[in-house]
């Protein structure tokens, strides 16, 4: 199944068949008190930082979150689309809880978004579906529910089912434009949390022929080699269906990972993108020794 | 086995998270005669105290400290009752929650260990307790602190929430608050009116033990 985000002016199609997508998460305060302040005093420099990171590490998409405390959520997301907008023309993905929040960014978005999230209790799924259906966007769903992330990957499925229900019969969205987070859990607090995810991403796949995604860096929480951990936790679960995920683009380990998942997989027709991404790292480096060799040669 | 070498092998072998050999030393201490109290504060805490530290070094890593901290409960269970028997002053009782609308529980956890370890009775709630869960336990268990636990900004705002729900109960007296989790700030824990604050879980200890002998402190009339 395809599900298709827009910008202004560029397409990004997300796929079992398409290259894996790559959504960039650092525009994100959380954990950041510096960050914090400056969004609290209303200075979004930092954003710009961030976008730039991103976009050069090879995100596809970009999630803006603009979740500071006691400050004004709605306002921030509202200004930080923008601002992202202006700087680059990757699709966004727009992160929050807050419903208001929400239908700030949503607002100020031009283009057909991916609205990052909700979860299965039905009070969530009344308050933020008719936004994602007002605006013509598309939804990452994660399915839990109230007390409970179900480690059993059937009961995940069968709350992705519940969701389904309700976004496509009470809300008509179209079933494309829903995107399951089936939850990757950390194996340092339970060392079956790995499989566990990757069952559940098969049984979405099979099931309902959905686009899944995950918080790429909540699988290696706590251990060390992280970006071991999480390049061979993603290139399994992009066999196991997965179609996107939720990353720093910043770590070239785990994006190289997945270009060459993309190859093996049959997605990188003629091994182009990789052969590509190859010759701009010889020339950068070819230039960055022609600059040192320039920079050690006495000047007259 | 003489009574020091018992002691110095159940130090060992809660470090590295062995809850059988743990189970088997402390009843051959008990056996040897080793008091309760002498297994739990020469052996159980010095150890779990050597794992908080070697965790926040980032010598541990998560796993490690998850399997220390279920060796040392097996023991705890033993221990207890006999504890009890002792009479010896309990450090406190600590009730201890993820807020409503979140599911993190790795950080929680690892504080209920350190908590555990340094010997307060913990009764943990779990995870996405609302309110008036939270209440409700309040008044069964009567605990000496409660702690909310947070880790998105989404959910923060839910401090806010269990403390009117706590001066609605009419409990904002009768109990200690503290707060924590990821994006918690000082300077939010204050904003909410909560007690205290810590960032890390052995300060949470320390923060801890000091709220509650400030609190006796002051019940004690001059």
């Amino acid at each position: 199944m395809h599900t298709v985000v827009r910008s202004a002016t560029k397409e990004l199609v997300i796929g079992p068949d398409q290259p894996f997508c790559i959504i960039g998460e650092r525009i994100n305060p959380t954990g950041r008190p510096k960050f914090q302040e400056e969004l609290r005093a209303g200075n979004l420099a930092r954003v710009e930082e961030d976008v730039r990171a991103q976009v050069a590490g090879g995100a596809m998409m970009l999630d803006v979150n603009m979740g500071v405390p006691l400050a004004d959520e709605a306002e921030l997301l509202a200004r930080a689309v923008k601002l992202v907008q202006s700087m680059t023309d990757l699709p966004l993905c727009i992160d929050s809880s807050v419903v208001e929040a929400l239908d700030a960014g949503l607002a100020a978005y031009e283009g057909k978004a991916l609205v990052n999230s909700v979860t299965g209790e039905q009070d969530r799924l009344d308050a933020i579906l008719p936004l994602v259906k007002r605006y013509g966007a598309a939804v990452i769903a994660l399915p839990n529910e109230e007390d409970e992330i179900p480690e059993d990957p059937r009961k995940r499925l069968e709350i992705t089912k519940k969701i389904v229900g309700v976004a496509t019969e009470k809300y008509g969205i179209p079933i494309e434009d829903i995107i399951i987070d089936p939850l990757a859990m950390p194996v340092g607090a339970n060392h079956e949390y790995g499989k566990l995810t990757m069952e559940a991403i098969s049984l979405i796949r099979d099931e309902f022929d959905l686009n899944t995604t995950l918080g790429a860096g909540n699988v290696s929480f706590g251990m060390p080699g992280r970006h071991t951990l999480g390049s061979t936790f993603l290139t399994m679960a992009m066999h196991a269906g997965l179609t996107t995920a939720i990353m720093d683009a910043r770590t070239p380990q785990m994006v190289d990972a997945i270009k060459a998942a993309d190859l093996m997989m049959g997605n990188d027709p003629w091994g182009a993108n990789w052969i590509s991404a190859f010759r701009a790292k010889q020339k950068a480096q070819a230039e960055a020794e022609a600059a040192a060799a320039a920079a050690a040669q006495p000047t007259t | 086995m003489n009574g020091q070498d018992i002691l110095k092998a159940l130090y060992d072998e809660t470090l590295v998270g062995n809850a059988p050999r743990v189970l088997e030393l402390t009843a051959q201490g008990l056996e040897s005669g080793l008091g309760p109290d002498a297994l739990l504060f020469e052996a159980l805490i010095p150890s779990l105290e050597e794992v908080g530290a070697r965790f926040e070094r980032g010598d541990f890593f998560v796993p490690e400290m998850l399997i220390a901290g279920r060796a040392m409960s097996g023991a705890l269970d033993v221990l207890r009752p006999l504890l009890a028997d002792t009479g010896a002053e309990t450090v406190g009782t600590f009730l201890m929650g993820t807020v409503k609308g979140d599911v993190h529980d790795i950080g929680k956890n690892l504080v209920n260990i350190m908590l555990e370890g340094a010997g307060f009775q913990v009764i943990d709630l779990g995870v996405q307790v609302s309110p008036e869960k939270f209440i409700a336990a309040i008044e069964e268990h009567k605990p000496d602190i409660v702690g909310f636990s947070a880790f998105l900004t989404t959910t923060m705002p839910m401090f806010k929430a269990n403390m009117n729900a706590l001066e609605k109960a009419g409990l904002r007296d009768k109990v200690i608050v503290m707060v924590g989790g990821a994006p918690v700030t000082q300077e939010y824990a204050d904003a909410v009116g909560a007690d205290g604050y810590a960032a890390d879980a052995s300060t949470a200890v320390r923060r801890a033990k000091d709220l509650i002998a400030r609190k006796r402190a002051a019940a004690v009339p001059a």
